[in-house]
C-alpha cells in the first residue's frame, strides 16, 4: 500500500512551500542564482567526503548536458513527426493514396514508373477524391466536386484543432514567442510549457498547417521545443527547483527548437541569443549549441522530406552575381520594411479591435470562418492550393532545362550561342506570364489573408507567410525585371536573397555574402528608421507584459524620486516595524493591501530600513505559526530581531519571523537619475527598490512603476502595464 | 522520501519512452526493397520528349548509363544526352512514415474520444455532485473555489480517488487557463 502511495504522489497537489513563486509574478533573479552558488559549495564540499558523494557531484555537473541531450532527441523526433503529418494531411485535402493510405501524393508517386516528363506528379496509385468517388477525374462536376471536398477538409481540421485547444490547452494557442521571451526574461506563466500544452500544441500544429491556413510551423516548434526542455528540468531538483537555472535551460531548448524548424543549427544558437533570451551566461552558449545540434541530427535521421535534407527549401546557387545587381539588392532592401509593415501593423491595428468585435467573442466560429474563407480563395490559384512551404520551394528553385514548373516557361532555343560567362540568355514563354499574374493574385491573397489568421485561437507562426510574402514579391519583380534588362535571367537570386533578408536567416555560400550583407544591412536601417519595434515586442506590449527590453535606451533626465511611490496625494508606505506590529495588524495588512512586499523599518518614528519581507512569505509564515506553534495570536507580537523584545510576561508569545526578512534590499537615493535605476532593474533582475534618503525610507520603486514612466515618456498609455 | 521516489519513478519512465523512439527510429531506417531509388530527370532532345526513370539502384551505380533503360538515342549521341541528364540518389523510410502516420491518428482518435467524454459523458455522469463545473466560461468561479478546496481535502488514498482528485485540479487548471486566454483576451499569439 505504501509502495502505490508514493509511486502515485505525482498525482497529488505540490505542497507550496516558501520557495516558489506564485502565477503572473517575476521571479528574484538574484535570489535564485545565489541559491544555487549554495547548492553548488554544499555538494563540493560534501563531495570530498566519500565515492559516492564524488560520483552525485559528477552526476550533478553533467546533468547539464543529458538534459540537452534529452531536449534534442526529443524535439527533434517531434519535429519529424511534425513534418511527416503535415506533409500526408496536406495531401489528404485533395486525394488519398490506394495503395498504402498514409503515403502523402510525393510519397506515393515515388516508385511508380507512370510519371512522365511533363505530368511528373500524376500516378495511377493516388487518386483525387472526385476520381475515387465518381471514376471521373477531368470535367466540371469533378472540379467542383474537389473544390467542395477540399473546403470540407480544411474545415474538418481546423474544427478539430481549436476544440482541442479549447478543450486541453488554452494556451497552446499562438506562436507562443512572445510569451516566452517574458518567461525568459523572469516571468512565471504556470501551464504555458506544460505537458498538456505539449502535447496539444504538437497535435494541433499539425492539423492547422494542413488545413491550408495562411500561417507557419516555425514559432510554434519553439514553443514545444521550450516545454520538451521544462518537462526534462523537472528530472532534475538542480533545473527544477531553481527557476533561474530552469531558463538556461529553456534559452538552449530554444535554439534547439528553431534548429530544427529551419535545418540551421548556429541560426538556432543566434536566434536565441538575439531574440529570445534575456541573461544568457556565456556557459549556455555551448549547450544551446549541443542541444540544436542533437535536434537537427535526430530529425535527420528521421529524415521527413527524403533526400536527407532538413527543410523543403533548399537555396542553391550555381550562378555568380555581378557588381551591377549590388543596387537592387540595395533598393530591395531598403523595400522590406515597408512590405513587412502592410503585414505587421495591420495586424496591430486589427489585434485590439477583435477583441471588442463580435468576432473575438466566438473563437471556435472565427477559426471556421477563416478557413472556409481561406479554402474558398486559395484553391482556384494553384500557387496558393498548395501549402506555403511548397510554394516556397517551387519559386526558389533555380529553372534549369529540367523543371517543367509554369514559372520556367523560357523558350529554348537549341541553336542559341552561349556567351562567355554560360547562362543562355532566354525569352519568356506565355507561360511565365500566366504564372505573372497568378503570382499577383497569390501576393495580394497572402497579404490580407494573414493579417487575419495570426492571432487566431490555434498554433500559428508567422516566419512562413513573412517568407512567402517576400518569395513571391521578389520573383515577381525578377520576373518583370527580365523584360527590362533583356533576357538576364539570373536575377531570380536578387528575390532569394530579398526573401531571406526579409528574416534574417541565411544558409547559403560565402560567395553570396557581400548582396545579402548589403539587402540585410540596407534593410535594418530603413526598419530602424520606421520604428525600432519587432512583431514580437509590439505582441508583448500588447498584452502588457512586464518586459523590460535590453535594448531600449532611456535618455530621459528623470529622477528616482519622480517615479517612486508613495507620490504626494498617496496614503503613506504600508510598512511593519521590526519588533511593535502585532499578527493581527499584518493580517489586516496583508487583507487590506496588494502589495507584493512590505519594508520593515526599525519604527514609525526613526524610519531606518531593516529589511524586506514578500507578501506571499509572510502570509505563509503566519499561517504556518498559527496552525503548528502554541499561543501565537492575534495580538502576538511580530518581530525580525535576533532576541525576542522585551515585552511582560502576560503578553502572549511573540513570533520570530527573522527568517523570512530579506537582509540586503536595493535602495538608492532620491537623487539617483532614472537611467541608473533602469540600468540597476534590467541588468539585476530586480522586481522592486527601495528609496531612502539620508538613511530613512521614503519610497519604493517597483518594475511595473519604472515600466509605466518608461511608456510615459514614450507617450504610450501608461495604464496598458498589466500584470505585476 | 516520497519525493525521491516519484522523481526516479518518473526519469525511469522518460528514459523508457527516449529508448522506446530511438527504437522505433532505428527500426524504421531498416531499409527495404522500396525504399532506395536512383530517378534520372531526361529533358526533351532533338526530336525525343523528355522522361523520368525511377529504378532501383545502389548508389554507385546512379547514374545515366545504368538506368536509362532502353537509351532512346544511338551509341554516339549517348553522351552527349547523359549531359543533360540529371540522377539523384534518394532514400526514405516507408516504415517510419506508416509508424509515424498510425501513432498521430490514434494520438488524435484517443483525445477526440477524451473531448467527447469531457463534454458528453462526464457531466450527465457527474449530474448530483454539488462541485463540479461544466466546462464553459464560470463568470463568478471565485464562489465555488472555497467549496472546491474544502472537498478536495478529504482526500481519499485509492488510486481512483487520486486520479479523480488529479483529473478534477486539472480542469480546474485548464479552466483557468481558459479565462485568461478567451475571456480577457490576453496571451493573443
Amino acid at each position: 500500500m505504501n509502495g502505490a502511495g508514493n509511486l502515485m504522489d505525482f498525482l497529488d497537489e505540490p505542497f507550496p512551500d516558501v520557495s516558489t513563486y506564485e502565477d503572473f509574478h517575476t521571479i528574484d533573479w538574484l535570489r535564485e542564482k545565489s541559491r544555487d552558488t549554495d547548492r553548488h559549495r554544499k555538494i563540493t564540499s560534501k563531495s570530498k567526503e566519500s565515492l559516492w558523494e564524488l560520483i552525485k557531484s559528477l552526476l550533478d555537473a553533467w546533468s547539464g548536458w543529458v538534459v540537452m541531450l534529452l531536449i534534442g532527441l526529443l524535439s527533434g523526433t517531434l519535429a519529424g513527426v511534425i513534418d511527416l503529418a503535415v506533409d500526408w494531411m496536406t495531401d489528404l485535402k485533395e486525394g488519398v493514396c490506394l495503395s498504402a493510405f498514409w503515403y502523402s501524393h510525393e510519397q506515393c508517386c515515388w516508385t511508380s514508373n507512370e510519371t512522365t516528363f511533363d505530368d511528373r506528379d500524376k500516378c495511377p496509385q493516388w487518386q483525387k477524391w472526385a476520381e475515387l468517388m465518381t471514376g471521373h477525374a477531368e470535367g466540371a462536376g469533378a472540379y467542383v466536386l474537389n473544390y467542395f471536398l477540399y473546403i470540407l477538409w480544411a474545415l474538418l481540421f481546423s474544427f478539430l484543432a481549436v476544440s482541442l485547444v479549447r478543450v486541453f490547452a488554452p494556451y497552446a494557442c499562438g506562436s507562443g514567442i512572445p510569451e516566452i521571451k517574458t518567461i525568459l526574461s523572469g516571468f512565471i506563466i504556470r501551464g504555458y510549457l506544460g505537458k498538456w500544452t505539449l502535447l496539444i500544441k504538437t497535435v494541433t500544429l499539425v492539423l492547422a498547417v494542413s488545413s491550408g491556413l495562411s500561417l507557419g510551423k516555425e514559432g510554434p516548434l519553439v514553443h514545444v521545443a521550450c516545454c520538451c526542455g521544462n518537462l526534462f528540468c523537472s528530472l532534475f531538483s538542480k533545473y527544477s527547483k531553481n527557476e533561474g537555472k530552469r531558463r538556461e535551460v529553456l534559452s538552449a531548448a530554444a535554439a534547439a527548437g528553431v534548429s530544427v524548424a529551419f535545418g540551421a543549427p548556429i541560426g538556432g544558437v543566434l536566434f536565441s541569443l538575439e531574440e529570445v533570451s534575456y541573461y544568457f551566461p556565456l556557459k549556455t552558449l555551448w549547450r544551446s549549441f549541443f542541444a540544436a545540434l542533437v535536434a537537427a541530427f535526430t530529425l535527420r535521421s528521421i529524415n521527413p522530406f527524403g533526400n536527407s535534407r532538413l527543410v523543403l527549401f533548399y537555396v542553391e546557387y550555381h550562378t555568380p552575381w555581378y557588381m551591377a545587381e549590388l543596387v537592387p539588392f540595395i533598393l530591395l532592401g531598403g523595400l522590406r520594411r515597408p512590405l513587412g509593415d502592410s503585414l505587421h501593423p495591420g495586424q496591430h491595428r486589427l489585434v485590439p479591435a477583435e477583441e471588442d468585435h463580435t468576432a473575438g467573442k466566438y473563437p471556435v466560429l472565427e477559426v471556421i470562418a477563416v478557413t472556409g474563407i481561406t479554402a474558398l480563395l486559395a484553391y482556384p490559384n494553384p500557387y496558393t492550393r498548395r501549402s506555403t512551404s511548397e510554394l516556397i520551394s517551387e519559386l526558389f528553385n533555380d529553372c534549369g532545362a529540367l523543371e517543367s514548373s509554369q514559372l520556367c516557361d523560357y523558350v529554348n532555343n537549341p541553336n542559341m550561342s552561349r556567351p562567355v560567362d554560360d547562362i543562355p540568355d532566354r525569352p519568356a514563354g506565355p507561360g511565365v506570364y500566366n504564372a505573372l499574374w497568378q503570382l499577383t493574385l497569390a501576393l495580394i491573397f497572402k497579404i490580407v489573408i494573414t493579417i487575419f489568421t495570426f492571432g487566431m485561437k490555434i498554433p500559428s507562426g508567422l516566419f512562413i507567410p513573412s517568407m512567402a510574402v517576400g518569395a513571391i514579391a521578389g520573383r515577381i519583380g525578377s520576373g518583370i525585371a527580365v523584360e527590362q534588362m533583356a533576357y538576364h535571367h539570373h536575377d531570380w537570386i536578387i528575390f532569394k536573397n530579398w526573401s531571406a533578408a526579409c528574416l534574417g536567416e541565411s544558409h547559403r555560400r560565402l560567395e553570396y555574402i557581400v548582396p545579402l550583407m548589403a539587402a540585410a544591412v540596407t534593410s535594418k536601417w530603413v526598419a530602424d528608421a520606421f520604428g525600432k519595434e519587432g512583431i514580437y515586442e509590439s505582441h508583448i506590449l500588447l498584452n502588457g507584459y512586464p518586459y523590460l527590453d535590453v535594448r531600449d535606451e532611456f535618455t530621459h533626465r528623470t529622477l528616482a524620486t519622480d517615479v517612486m511611490r508613495p507620490r504626494r496625494n498617496d496614503p503613506p508606505l504600508a510598512v511593519l516595524t521590526q519588533d511593535s506590529t502585532t499578527v493581527e495588524d499584518v493580517e489586516t495588512l496583508i487583507k487590506d493591501t496588494d502589495y507584493n512586499g512590505f519594508p520593515v523599518v526599525v519604527s514609525r518614528e526613526s524610519e531606518r530600513l531593516i529589511g524586506f519581507v514578500q507578501r506571499r512569505d509572510l502570509t505563509l509564515a503566519i499561517k504556518n505559526a498559527r496552525q503548528k506553534q502554541d499561543g501565537v495570536v492575534s495580538s502576538s507580537v511580530v518581530y525580525f530581531t535576533e532576541d525576542a523584545p522585551q515585552l511582560p510576561a502576560s503578553n502572549p508569545q511573540p513570533l520570530k519571523l527573522r527568517r523570512i526578512l530579506n537582509l540586503s534590499p536595493f535602495t538608492v537615493t532620491d537623487h539617483t537619475p532614472m537611467e541608473t535605476v533602469v540600468d540597476i532593474f534590467r541588468k539585476l533582475g530586480l522586481r522592486q527598490c527601495l528609496v531612502t534618503r539620508s538613511g530613512r525610507l521614503l519610497g519604493i520603486i517597483t518594475k511595473k512603476d519604472v515600466l509605466r514612466h518608461m511608456a510615459q515618456m514614450m507617450n504610450q498609455d501608461p495604464e496598458s502595464i498589466m500584470f505585476n | 522520501m516520497s519525493c525521491g521516489w516519484g522523481r526516479s519513478w518518473m526519469f525511469a519512465a522518460a528514459a523508457v519512452v527516449t529508448v522506446f523512439l530511438l527504437d522505433v527510429v532505428v527500426f524504421a531506417r531498416a531499409k527495404s526493397f522500396e525504399d532506395v531509388r536512383c530517378k534520372c530527370i531526361c529533358p526533351p532532345y532533338r526530336n525525343i520528349t523528355g522522361h523520368i526513370y525511377n529504378r532501383n539502384f545502389s548508389q554507385k551505380d546512379c547514374n545515366c548509363l545504368h538506368v536509362v533503360e532502353p537509351m532512346p538515342v544511338p551509341g554516339h549521341d549517348v553522351e552527349a544526352y547523359c549531359l543533360l541528364c540529371e540522377c539523384k540518389y534518394e532514400e526514405r523510410s516507408s516504415n517510419t512514415i506508416k509508424v509515424t502516420i498510425i501513432i498521430y491518428l490514434s494520438v488524435v482518435g484517443a483525445l477526440l474520444l477524451y473531448m467527447l467524454f469531457l463534454l458528453l459523458v462526464d457531466p450527465l455522469i457527474r449530474k448530483h455532485d454539488p462541485y463540479t463545473q461544466p466546462l464553459h466560461n464560470e463568470e463568478d468561479s471565485e464562489e465555488m473555489r472555497p467549496q472546491a478546496e474544502s472537498s478536495s481535502q478529504a482526500r481519499g488514498n485509492t488510486v481512483l480517488e487520486r486520479v479523480e482528485g488529479a483529473q478534477q485540479r486539472w480542469k480546474k487548471q485548464v479552466q483557468e487557463q481558459r479565462k485568461t486566454v478567451f475571456d480577457r483576451h490576453k496571451l493573443l499569439s
